[in-house]
């Protein structure tokens, strides 16, 4: 293993996010700020209990899913796409490393800023509503394995882009969806019983409902389905990494 | 010497069927300047970009420092160091920041002490903390040149170093790379200043269509192919040569008022001393002087022709 290389990819990578740590830091806050404004307080309000748990406290675990699957993506999809544009990748592909190593780098990177983002988030909710954690450490997994598998999807998508706004068509057409259907605002129980079949085809309901279990101790499916949902989904993603460095493909050319 | 880069056989067939490279056999001596001379689209790129492992050779196989470039690709890749011809920087990037990133992705462990040897020895030290955007375009392809030397390669390709910088630059590049040299690091570039090859190069290599058409010791080239010609300016105008120097290669110059007698260094006579003679015996007054050796130009030029018309 080239640690050296790994090292050096994520720090140069985490440079670039501290150079504009402020940024990172307020936007979140002041978004999810407006979410609880809008949804906590204004329609909170009429809604009283979701599961037994109020519905501010309800809805942060969508929240942070939200934004961490959008910084994930959006993070790590821009971090290998820019060298790609701006041709710097010679060197990554003239360096002595492997393809292993390169996506530790990047999604190590990509994966720490949202777990960043993530937890702005979940401090700022603390601020507005009552929150109590039932089981933190699962809470943190799932916050890990969710940042790292849509980390590896946003670096595919990166590989796959060919220019800027192919970035940000998977995410906006395909993740956001997913995610506002997912369950972030509700829970799945609330949906007509069809809905609710349709929703079980929706990867991210599995994320979410496993994150809400870690809060509050309830969930729309099964824990273990959530955690098998999830491994899959980065056993995926690690496939399609693996056999475009394998082939080269878009990269290489 | 040893070869510290071998290539045996090497074919690259890009997607679309286009054959870049049609077999090409070299060997690159540890410590030598190659310089690799050939018109836009010849292979030069696709050549080193093959060595370096940004494309895969269809077939054929490269060896460097006798590690295969992709069975032992980590080996074969920490010797070398690539300057690339595109100026590919991150422009919002500081220069300390992006060649300390290089030595990291070569597997070497943090040396501030070299970076700082490197960045002064390219006269970048004082432009360490600048953004490389802020940079003049002969400053960015210094960056690159730190970039590659800050992993300390034993092999170092050039491409196209001095394409489009100025004078000076150029001639400071070439310092560069003759210091480089002295440090014991085997140096290839490719270019289209055949000025530069003749400069600073060991042997040349021209290569064509994807075909490598001569390598060759550059002074043993010189005079292998240099043909030197002869001018003859006259007292008066002629308006065709005169046939009783028929037998010379004789050439008249457009305006009539001289002769040109092309002959080879290399032949035993030059046939200078007969041709006079013969001259005299005609008539011919003559008024000046003057030879000129051909230049690696006018060779080059020739070998390339010859292939086009070829092909």
């Amino acid at each position: 293993m080239n640690w050296e290389a790994v090292k050096s990819i994520y720090f140069f990578e985490m440079a670039r996010f501290f150079r504009t740590l402020m940024q990172s830091f307020i936007s979140p806050v002041i978004s999810t700020s407006l979410y609880f404004v809008v949804f906590g307080a204004a329609i909170g309000s009429r809604i009283e209990e979701v599961e037994g748990v109020s519905y501010g406290a309800f809805i942060v675990p969508g929240l942070i899913m939200l934004s961490v699957i959008t910084q994930a993506i959006s993070n790590a999809s821009f971090g290998i796409y820019f060298p790609k544009f701006i041709g710097t990748i010679y060197e990554l592909l003239s360096a002595p490393i492997n393809f292993l190593e390169i996506v530790m780098g990047y999604v190590g990177a990509a994966a720490t800023k949202a777990m960043f983002i993530g937890l702005v988030i979940l401090g700022t909710a603390a601020l507005f509503v009552d929150l109590s954690i039932q089981h933190p450490f699962a809470m943190l997994a799932f916050m890990v394995l969710t940042c790292l598998s849509f980390s590896l999807l946003g670096f595919i998508i990166g590989i796959w882009a060919g220019n800027f706004e192919q970035l940000q068509l998977v995410p906006l057409l395909i993740v956001t969806p997913l995610v506002f259907l997912g369950g972030s605002f509700y829970s799945i129980s609330m949906l007509p019983h069809a809905w609710q079949t349709v929703a079980l085809f929706n990867p991210v309901v599995y994320l979410i409902s496993g994150f809400r279990w870690a809060f509050f101790g309830s969930a729309d499916v099964p824990i273990g389905l959530s955690l098998l949902a999830i491994g899959l989904f980065t056993g995926l993603c690690l496939g399609a990494i693996w056999w475009i460095f394998r082939t080269g493909w878009k990269i290489r050319n | 010497m040893t070869a510290i880069v071998q290539i045996d056989d090497v074919k690259k067939v890009y997607d679309g069927g286009f054959e870049a490279l049609k077999g090409v056999t070299l060997n690159i001596e540890e410590g030598e300047i190659l310089a690799l001379l050939g018109p836009n689209g010849a292979g030069k790129t696709t050549l080193i970009s093959t060595i370096c492992g940004i494309t895969q050779a269809t077939s054929g196989t490269i060896r460097v420092g006798g590690h295969d470039v992709v069975t032992q690709y980590r080996a074969a890749r920490s010797l070398v160091g690539l300057v690339p011809q595109e100026v590919n920087l991150e422009p919002f990037e500081k220069v300390w920041n992006t060649v300390r990133l290089s030595r990291g992705l070569f597997g070497k462990a943090k040396d501030d002490a070299l970076i700082e040897k490197i960045l002064r020895q390219l006269s970048l030290w004082d432009k360490k903390d600048t953004p490389i955007r802020a940079l003049s375009g002969g400053m960015k392809r210094r960056v690159l040149i730190a970039k590659a030397l800050s992993h300390e390669p034993r092999v170092l390709f050039l491409d196209e170093p001095t394409a489009g910088v100025d004078v000076e630059l150029r001639r400071d590049m070439w310092e560069i790379v003759a210091k480089l040299k002295a440090d014991g690091v085997t140096i290839i570039l490719t270019t289209h200043y055949i000025e530069e090859a003749e400069a600073i190069a060991d042997r040349i290599g021209v290569i064509n269509k994807g075909q490598l058409l001569l390598v060759e010791d550059k002074d043993a080239l010189m005079t292998r192919m240099g043909q030197k010609q002869l001018r003859i300016e006259l007292q008066e105008r002629i308006s065709e040569i005169p046939q009783s120097l028929g037998e010379f290669k004789l050439e008249l110059a457009e305006d009539g008022d001289s002769l040109i007698y092309s002959y080879d260094t290399r032949a035993e006579r030059t046939g200078i001393a007969k041709l006079m003679a013969a001259m005299s015996a005609a008539g011919l007054v003559l008024r000046d002087l003057r030879t000129s050796q051909s230049s690696l130009e006018d060779i080059f030029v020739g070998l390339v022709q010859e292939t086009g018309d070829a092909a």
